[in-house]
């Protein structure tokens, strides 16, 4: 045979680091998803917190209607932060081995009372500049990756498919374009 | 949306937010270099993410309103997500891309991030908080004028 082994340098090229790991870490956040909307019905997205959240300090009236539920988004996002933290002392650090696991070469790793802790090479203007257009145009267009990525196409909601597919084709071009300048990390 | 109506909601959302943070870091979704690398095709593993997460969350969403009316915790109807569509989820949708394409960040993976100790990740929370509050200004403004109509959300 020789197309099995092509087949699989093909595989090999467009994904380098495996899929277990994206694979598993897709069903965990499927799975967070799911738990919240077993227990309470809710489609939880991780974008209306930002909205949510300035609606403590800010009395535009475009972030009150989301005083009703700005107390959950905030234990929602800590509860990420913490799954974060949580993967960061057991399997970023080495304490809890998995075959499903493949570390990666990005960024840095630090050390910290035996711990690893991991940071960005990413330029801080990349983050600046891009963050602020994805908290506008997260807020502007409905949902983010979770709440068009996840709930909503876990929904088959043609508009939040519609929603990914734009977003998604954009950024691939821009992050196409940013590399073919040559600004790297 | 839902008031607390139930001592168990908070925990649990906050339990949610954990296996949802945890399955950013596992994935290493939360590393933006590594979004950077899937959406230059350098590496398509990202796919599984976002895919493993919507085929899960989909069993639950198509098959929970079947087998139960209302939730536990809430007393709410299980409901898909569905959101109108209009012109905003393209405009939204495409500014939102160009933030990710530049950034490689997007809000929840974000959170996950400053978890697994990217401080610098700091830079983009700030710029999300910072871009939604621009969005919000502006809403606010047209929302307020007399003659325009509100309603989109």
């Amino acid at each position: 045979m020789v197309t099995e082994p092509v087949a699989l340098q093909v595989a090999a090229d467009l994904f380098p680091n495996g899929i277990s790991r994206y694979a598993v870490g897709g069903l965990l956040v499927g799975l967070g998803t799911v738990v919240i909307y077993l227990g309470t019905g809710i489609s939880a997205g991780a974008s209306t917190f930002l909205e949510s959240t300035l609606s403590y300090v800010s009395g535009q009236s475009r972030f009150q209607r989301y005083v009703g539920s700005r107390d959950w988004r905030v234990v929602f996002t800590l509860g990420i932060v913490l799954g974060g933290f949580l993967f960061a002392l057991t399997v970023q650090s080495g304490l809890v081995s998995s075959s499903l696991y493949q570390a990666g070469t990005t960024g840095q790793l630090h050390q910290l009372g035996g711990f690893t802790f991991w940071t960005t090479n990413v330029q801080p203007w990349r983050l600046v500049l891009g963050g602020t257009l994805v908290g506008i145009g997260t807020r502007i267009g409905k949902g983010c990756t979770s709440g068009h990525g996840v709930c909503g196409v876990g929904s088959a909601s043609k508009t939040s498919i519609v929603g990914v597919a734009t977003f998604l084709a954009v950024a691939i071009g821009t992050a196409q374009i940013v590399a073919a300048l040559g600004v790297t990390p | 949306m839902s008031q607390d109506r139930h001592p168990l909601f908070k925990p649990l959302l906050f339990v949610g937010g954990i296996i949802f943070g945890f399955g950013l870091g596992f994935s290493h979704m939360a590393r933006p270099e590594v979004v950077l690398n899937f959406l230059t095709f350098e590496d398509l593993g990202l796919v599984f993410v976002m895919f493993g997460a919507a085929v899960v969350s989909g069993i639950a969403f198509a098959v929970l309103p079947r087998i139960r009316d209302r939730a536990p915790l809430t007393g709410d109807a299980y409901e898909r997500r569905l959101k109108s569509f209009d012109r905003n989820v393209l405009i939204g949708g495409g500014i939102f891309g160009v933030g990710w394409g530049i950034s490689g960040i997007c809000p929840g993976a974000a959170y996950a991030s400053l978890g697994v100790g990217n401080i610098t990740i700091l830079w983009a929370l700030a710029g999300m908080f910072l871009g939604a509050y621009l969005q919000g200004y502006w809403r606010s403004k047209r929302a307020d004028a007399p003659t325009v109509a509100s309603g989109a959300d």
